[in-house]
């Protein structure tokens, strides 16, 4: 299986999911206006993963900012692990929020996404530069 | 005939940060937001990133939801919106008025209605809410825009409509972001 790679944009993040290391990075900002377009490969690429997964599996977000209209998606991206936690034995899925100091709100965000797709989260504050 | 002057004066005098009447499209907002960026400089991060986030969301709103409306025989017809972001006692205020249907006016304002309605702590409980149901809208928004802005400002959002005639009226629609 390939890595996914997708370069930043001004309006969309970059990705760099690694199926060998079980390491998925993903960091920018997501506010596209046509969200679908953007995430759909990055869903499509995750089943594939699905079918023989790493024994851990970390997913690093670091976001500086994002549409309510991607905030639908990053949950359906969450969510599409959470089989590796639930049903494989042995394998688990640890999701790393990284959000910049005195951003609360990125903060609670992490905390809610944590609740809504039950898996395990690390919030992570970083000193802006 | 406008006076330039005038209107120079009028903004300097109500603050106005950033001004915008036209179609709102993928390039404008990039540039409205680029803008945005660069006169927030000074501002704390906090702040910085609730009006860019409130900006961002107001700004896709407009851009799929403005209604067109039919000017004149020789204009043809116009899908222009207006934003507007001023600072006045400690407060910036997002502003951005757009044409609306009048059949879909009493659904919004029901939506607006229910969002003040709710303290902080239901509306976080209501966007975790909204995000999690599955259903996506037909233009991918499930309201979740309106709720996201309203747990940003932190304050009572400001609207009304002015009928423009039987079939559209313009949708005036005030975020304010406290210091």
């Amino acid at each position: 299986m390939d890595k996914l790679i997708i370069e930043k944009t001004k309006q969309t993040p970059a990705v760099s999911f690694d199926p060998d290391s079980g390491v998925f990075n993903m960091s920018g900002r997501s506010i596209p206006e046509n969200t679908f377009d953007y995430y759909k490969p990055i869903l499509t690429w995750l089943d594939g993963y699905l079918k023989n997964p790493q024994d851990k599996t970390i997913v690093k977000v670091h976001l500086e900012y994002f549409n309510t209209s991607s905030s639908k998606f990053i949950l359906e991206l969450f969510k599409k692990l959470t089989p590796i936690n639930n049903d494989m034995d042995d394998k688990e899925v640890l999701v790393e929020w990284y959000y910049d100091e005195d951003d609360e709100e990125m903060m609670e965000t992490g905390e809610d996404y944590m609740e809504v797709s039950g898996l395990t989260f690390e919030l992570i504050e970083v000193e802006e530069e | 005939m406008v006076d330039a002057y005038k209107m120079f004066s009028l903004m300097e005098k109500e603050n106005i940060v950033i001004s915008f009447k036209g179609e709102i499209t993928s390039e404008i907002i990039s540039e409205v937001l680029r803008m945005a960026e660069d006169k927030l400089d000074g501002e704390k991060n906090s702040i910085r990133k609730k009006i860019y986030n409130i900006l961002v969301e107001g700004l896709q709103n407009l851009y799929h939801h403005s209604e067109t409306r039919h000017i004149s025989e020789d204009m043809g017809e116009t899908k222009e919106a207006i934003l507007l972001i001023w600072y006045e006692d400690n407060t910036y205020h997002i502003q951005t008025g757009n044409y609306i249907k009048n059949e879909n006016i009493p659904l919004l304002k029901t939506k607006l209605e229910k969002i003040n309605a709710m303290s902080k702590d239901e509306l976080r409980k209501y966007y975790k809410e909204v995000l999690n149901n599955n259903q996506f809208s037909e233009k991918g928004g499930a309201s979740l825009g309106m709720i996201d802005i309203a747990k940003r400002s932190g304050e009572k959002l400001d609207f009304s409509f002015t009928k423009v005639n039987d079939y559209i009226s313009f949708f005036d629609f005030v975020v304010k972001v406290k210091k």
